[in-house]
């Protein structure tokens, strides 16, 4: 087990490094003077020559990803000039916020989509089943930046429950019952669709683990329906779950994007749809690689999980 | 059989070495020695039966010789003319003179294509024939494996068993090859259908005057079909010799277990006296005899090198350094 | 030898392949209704979005600020207008155009460039599988819709450049998904078959391996274009995809969002057309996808409920509980696998009676129903389809069959177990053996953990497996077959049951083997008297273990009798031509007595005796009418209307 959690480990520095290459190279390949960008259209050629040589642009590509790097392992990101602070700040503020809200999403999809799966895989065909596939028809074909909208309307306009956007209330807010009032909707929002996904997997790997030759020796042993299903079945068919959760925990934060735009939500998503607009390259290549890293990590834990349960893979 | 016959296939020093090298890391990869150092030589008209159990490398053998497995060494002769190349030739070379039937018929059977297209690739692909020579030959072989003509336009899922491996069977013969490697093409079927399958390959190799390699883990199959036979162990061949005399005076101890497992008709179920050792751990292979630890005659020398196949007299050969005796007691249950 | 030897031209040969009758891909997806409303919303959506240049619409970005937010059904404007003033109806018609054409597009270049990464990599794997993969990893290792960011913000927004975005970041769903199926097909053997006949690798890949891959990417390509339109529609709903006046769904939303609270018509009717627009094809996707995969269609996904349904006749003729006290006594037992409007007899009026300490041998071909009827005894059938239309099957004068739920489990695996085929399939893959035992054990009577372990473990002790208390830590597939086998038979011993069902137990097991477990079931069988029925395709086993045999055909009970008897002299003519096309070894290179034809298929069986036409003795009388079991002996019974004179002929004949 510690064996393969270290191989696992020593796996993620290649990954890691060709992440750092590719965001790197991605971002050079933007069109445009980042200088003249921070400048303004009226800047002097001569201003704008001394600022690429202040931030290095006038060296050669491979050059300048090494600084970079070096500058990373530092901790240092550079300086987001639409913002005039560390990039590395910034980042890391907004992508805690993210993970609040994509953490509490996926913690919410997987609940409810395992139940609902289970559920509609026990009573196939019955009422419960047609409840659930034709729900996770409707969360997998909403789009959730309406499905926010919507819920804005109705929670916060109509009924007044909720708070319509942001974070924490804006006198006199901050603490945890504040935070919670203001996670529900987004995440909920977040959640839907993954919660679909979810749902609709557990119920076919339910199915198909339920038709498999060890859940009739389970039955033929005499074991109670109830252990078949949930000790037995459960376990097997978690062995194709688990991936798809690790494939969710992507999609709710890379889904936070529109959710935090929704519920302005401050976020590393809609960071990085304002930097994109005002090209403000630093902040998107730093925002990028500390989602991307972060989710590398993920899987990494999803791997893990999977190894717990099942102890075939760490051959 | 007979000496003066130039054999039409032979290999020598046969084998194959799958996995090896290392990881990026450096780390060796587990190397397993699926077939090791075959020297076979089959005349021209003769069935050579090929039996042992799962694991024991009698397929890979068989796919060697028709190209669809590059050897990791040694030699294979075709009608005395040595592929010089073996491992780089393709299928397309070996494809003319010697086929393949495969054990499970259906699954070797593309099922988004029709009887007609199946059997008319090998006539495109390996002699060219144009469309009424082809038309002509399909017709042809339809009438050998005895299927009816208008079968050809209907798709491999509407075949039994039986009827799909006299499709492979006829797709095997369509290049007219002069050797066909049958690769347990009865084991998947059922015992009423298996006895039709078997007469007719051997109505054709008589008709044809086809040189077979028959490989199964039947015995009784292969004694039925085959006139000579070579008993295959982990990997290498430890007994051959004509069948009737093998089976019924073994000399090596693992030909005696193999004939003396076989559920007969009459025998009572008997544990043999041999330890109940498993097949040792193929990536780890023993330096000796790999059947020392299961062998109720090993003794210390068996477990230094592999022995050798060396003859024994009318045609036979055993590797095994204390070989059964002659004629001995034990027949076959 | 025999006058029935046939030639192998006859029979199975000549017999006209079976012709299923094939439907249209457009009526097996109409037959989901859901899939047919979701086409017929789909059409219609198509259809005005294709036609929208010539319907009579408003010039879409035509702006009148004195017509700002007009509410739905205002004069000349059906769904009111914009902030800007635009006509909403006519901005809606041609975004829906837009973002349609948006997510077909980029659906049809991540399947384009994923399937083509995905066939190479799965065809030729090795390096260049694993070079292409590692890239494709790569761009999975970016969150999926942070790539898409990444994408526009190198490209810029743009309509085309979000059209990119969202192909590029699809591309790995496609090659992953296709190289699965890729590496599936290219190991099996028809693409050796291919490659025997000539073909080039090129050619290979083209014409034998995209058709059978063709369905897949069509699946993958109907249930990820709704997936694509939101995607799209979201980049431009933040305003990164189509730009202004240009508006494509997800910017009319966009653009109405900032008045929401004064006029939330804007952002309601765009949303209800994306939400309609993407649930009609994801509708018209699971359809396509359920048409394809004939898993689905065969209803096969269907979960088999804990107990076989049991829908007896009432008042059938049903015989009184068996005289004495057998381990088990089956009468007239009827199962069948019911799927639409066909019918599977795959057990007919099976009766027999196992005695206490007695081993019978169930002896069949495949299609014969000797495992059915095995799995019919305590309810293991799965259902749906299977049924048990009739019968009653008898145990210490209870019919098993009408037990309740809570006392039929605790028959399974109690005093009636159960070893089956493939150990390798029937042993729970993540539990270790030890556990698995424990739990049979526990199932059954009362016993703490540690106490039902060492149980455990002795049980290991007695199928003679060695170093016992280690094995019992090692999960199945750390065992070899034949020591999973022996697990199969520890957890049948676990509860000391005195009948143990054993449905092809070495089948799956090479000769040495088998020989191994054959001994070991016939050692436990004499030292512990427990009943054994023993079913195999396979005469030789069944004389070295069964005392009696049963000979099944087509559903049906053919033969019965003391094993040493029936194989002496058969009394049904298939028993006699079923020993005598099986080679036996030491009979020397000959010919073998082939049965000619093939078995009946159990939804259209003939009247009259099933294996009447093969049988070289039949006659008008066997093809008429059933043909019930007629005593041959004592103890032995075969329904053949001339049972007599064929064992007669049998003794001559080995007397001869």
């Amino acid at each position: 087990m510690h064996l393969y959690i270290a191989k696992r480990l020593a796996a993620l520095v290649p990954i890691l490094f060709g992440l750092t290459l590719v965001v790197f190279f991605i971002m050079a390949l933007i069109p445009g003077d980042p200088a003249l960008a921070i400048l303004g259209a009226y800047a002097t050629p001569e201003n704008v020559a001394r600022l690429n040589a202040q931030l290095g642009l006038d060296e050669s590509l491979p050059v300048q990803y090494l600084t970079w790097l070096g500058n990373l392992l530092q901790g240092d990101l550079g300086r987001s000039y639409s913002l005039n602070r560390p990039v590395l700040d910034e980042v890391l503020e907004r992508f805690s916020a993210t993970l609040i809200l994509a953490g509490a999403a996926l913690v919410l999809c997987t609940i409810f989509g395992l139940l609902a799966g289970i559920v509609s895989a026990v009573r196939q065909y019955g009422l419960a089943d047609k409840a659930v596939t034709l729900l996770v028809l409707v969360g997998i074909s909403m789009p959730s930046f309406w499905l926010g909208l919507l819920l804005i309307l109705f929670f916060a306009v109509e009924l007044r429950w909720l708070p319509a956007s942001g974070m924490y209330a804006i006198y006199g807010g901050g603490d945890l019952p504040d935070l919670l009032s203001h996670l529900i909707l987004p995440a909920a929002t977040l959640a839907a669709v993954a919660t679909g996904v979810v749902a609709r997997l557990t119920r076919s790997a339910m199915l198909e683990v339920l038709r498999q030759d060890f859940i009739r020796t389970a039955r033929a042993k005499g074991l109670p329906e109830r252990r078949v299903i949930y000790v037995h079945a459960f376990k097997a068919a978690l062995v194709s779950i688990i991936p798809v959760i690790g494939i969710q925990a992507g999609f709710v934060l890379g889904g936070a994007v529109y959710i935090e735009t929704v519920f302005q939500w401050p976020g590393i998503g809609r960071m990085l749809v304002q930097a994109i607009s005002t090209r403000d390259i630093l902040l998107v290549q730093g925002g990028v690689l500390v989602v991307a890293a972060s989710y590398v990590l993920i899987n990494l834990l999803v791997d893990v999980l999977q190894s717990l349960v099942d102890p075939r893979v760490k051959a | 059989m007979n000496a003066s016959t130039a054999p039409i296939l032979e290999t020598s020093g046969l084998g194959k070495t799958f996995g090896g090298g290392r990881t990026l890391l450096g780390a060796r990869k587990p190397q397993v020695h699926a077939v090791r150092d075959v020297t076979l030589a089959v005349a021209p008209g003769e069935t050579l039966g090929v039996v042992g159990e799962s694991g024991c490398g009698k397929s890979t053998l068989a796919r060697m010789l028709v190209g669809l497995v590059p050897p990791t060494s040694g030699t294979i002769a075709l009608d005395g003319q040595a592929l010089t190349d073996a491992a780089k030739a393709g299928p397309r070379a070996f494809g003319r003179t010697i086929q393949y039937v495969f054990q499970d018929p259906t699954s070797a059977l593309n099922p988004r294509k029709t009887i007609r297209q199946i059997l008319e690739a090998p006539l495109i692909h390996l002699i060219e024939a144009d469309a009424p020579a082809r038309e002509r030959r399909v017709a042809e072989l339809m009438d050998i494996v005895s299927l009816r003509p208008e079968f050809l336009e209907r798709y491999p899922h509407e075949f039994s068993g039986g009827q799909a491996q006299r499709i492979g069977i006829a797709r095997a013969l369509a290049a007219e090859p002069r050797i066909v490697v049958l690769d347990e093409p009865v084991s998947a079927l059922d015992v009423s259908v298996q006895a039709q399958v078997l007469n007719l390959l051997s109505d054709l190799r008589t008709r044809l005057g086809l040189t077979y390699l028959f490989i199964s883990h039947d015995l009784a199959v292969v004694e039925a079909i085959a006139e000579r036979v070579a008993v295959m162990y982990f990997g290498r061949v430890v007994e051959t010799g004509p069948v009737d005399e093998v089976f019924r005076a073994p000399r090596h101890p693992y030909t005696r277990l193999l004939l003396s497992s076989a559920p007969a008709i009459g025998a009572r179920a008997e544990a043999s006296d041999a330890p109940q050792a498993e097949l040792p751990d193929p990536t780890r292979p023993p330096p000796g005899c790999a059947f020392a630890g299961r062998c109720p005659n090993v003794r210390d020398d068996c477990r230094t090198a592999p022995p050798p196949l060396v003859p024994m007299g009318r045609g036979r050969a055993a590797a095994c350094l204390h070989p059964l005796p002659a004629e001995g007691a034990d027949g076959p249950a | 030898m025999s006058a029935i030897s046939t030639s192998s031209s006859a029979g199975d040969a000549a017999r006209t392949p079976e012709r299923p009758k094939r439907r249209s891909f457009l009526r097996l997806l109409l037959r989901n209704r859901l899939a047919g409303l979701g086409l017929v919303v789909l059409a219609a959506i198509v259809a005005i979005a294709i036609l929208a240049p010539i319907l009579p619409l408003a010039d879409p970005n035509a702006t009148a600020p004195a017509n700002r937010l007009l509410p739905p059904l205002s004069e000349g404007h059906l769904l009111g207008t914009d902030e800007l003033g635009r006509d909403l109806l006519s901005r809606l018609v041609w975004g829906t155009r837009l973002s349609l054409f948006m997510g077909v597009a980029a659906t049809l270049v991540a399947a384009l460039l994923g399937s083509t990464i995905g066939l190479v990599a799965g065809y030729f794997g090795g390096r260049l599988d694993n070079a292409l993969m590692r890239s494709i990893d790569m761009l999975m290792a970016f969150p999926y819709i942070l790539l898409a960011l990444a994408i526009v913000a190198v490209l810029g927004p743009g309509l085309l450049n979000a059209l990119y975005a969202v192909a590029i970041v699809n591309i790995p769903f496609f090659a992953r998904n296709i190289r699965g199926v890729t590496v599936g097909l290219s190991h099996k053997d028809f693409v050796e078959a291919a490659r025997l006949s000539g073909m080039g690798h090129g050619r290979i890949l083209v014409s034998e391996v995209l058709p059978n891959v063709m369905p897949v990417i069509v699946i993958t390509m109907s249930t990820t274009v709704g997936w694509m339109i939101l995607e799209t529609a979201g980049l431009s709903f933040l305003g990164l995809g189509s730009q202004p006046p240009q508006a494509d769904l997800g910017s009319i939303l966009g653009e109405g969002r900032k008045v929401m609270l004064t006029a939330p018509h804007v952002t309601t009717i765009a949303g209800i057309t994306i939400f309609l627009l993407v649930m009609s094809i994801n509708l018209v996707g699971d359809g396509v996808r359920d048409a394809l995969d004939p898993r689905l269609s065969a209803g096969a996904l269907a979960r088999p409920a804990p107990v076989t349904r049991i829908a007896r006749a009432k008042n059938a003729d049903d015989a009184a509980p068996p005289e004495g006290s057998p381990a088990l006594a089956v009468r007239r037992l009827s199962t069948r696998f019911e799927v639409g409007e066909r019918i599977y007899r795959a057990v007919n009026d099976v009766s027999f009676t196992i005695r206490r300490g007695e081993c019978l041998g169930l002896v069949g071909e495949s299609g014969s129903g000797k495992s059915v009827t095995a799995l019919s005894l305590l309810g293991l059938v799965p259902s749906p389809p299977g049924v048990i239309r009739a019968g009653r099957v008898w145990r210490e004068g209870e019919d098993v069959l009408s037990l309740s739920r809570e006392k039929l489990r605790a028959l399974r695996g109690g005093r009636v177990s159960y070893i089956f085929q493939d150990p390798l399939t029937t042993l729970h893959p993540l539990f270790t053996v030890g556990d698995q035992l424990v739990e049979a054990i526990r199932a059954h009577r009362p016993a703490s953990h540690a106490e039902a372990w060492t149980q455990a473990v002795a049980l290991l002790d007695r199928v003679r497996i060695p170093a016992a208390a280690d094995r019992a830590e090692a999960l199945p597939h750390e065992l070899s077959g034949g020591m999973r086998q022996r697990v199969a038979i520890a957890m049948a011993l676990a509860n000391e049951p005195d009948l143990i069902i054993a449905d092809e137990p070495t089948t799956a097991l090479d000769v040495t083997v088998q020989a191994q477990i054959l001994a070991l079931l016939d050692e436990l069988r004499r030292e512990s008297g427990l009943a054994l029925l023993f079913i195999t395709h396979d005469f030789g086993v069944v004389s070295q273990l069964c005392d009696r045999v049963a000979v099944m055909y087509a559903g049906k009970i053919v033969e019965e009798g003391p094993t040493q008897a029936v194989l002496e002299a058969p009394a049904h003519p298939y028993t006699r031509l079923l020993i005598a096309c099986v080679p036996i070894l030491g009979s020397g290179k000959r010919a073998l007595d082939a049965i000619p034809g093939l078995p009946p298929a159990v939804d259209r069986l003939p009247d009259g005796c099933a294996f009447a036409p093969r049988c070289p003795r039949a006659t008008a009388a066997c093809k008429e009418g059933e043909i019930p079991p007629v005593s041959v002996a004592d103890r032995r019974s075969a329904r053949c209307l001339y049972a007599g004179e064929v064992m007669r002929a049998a003794t001559e004949g080995s007397a001869a």
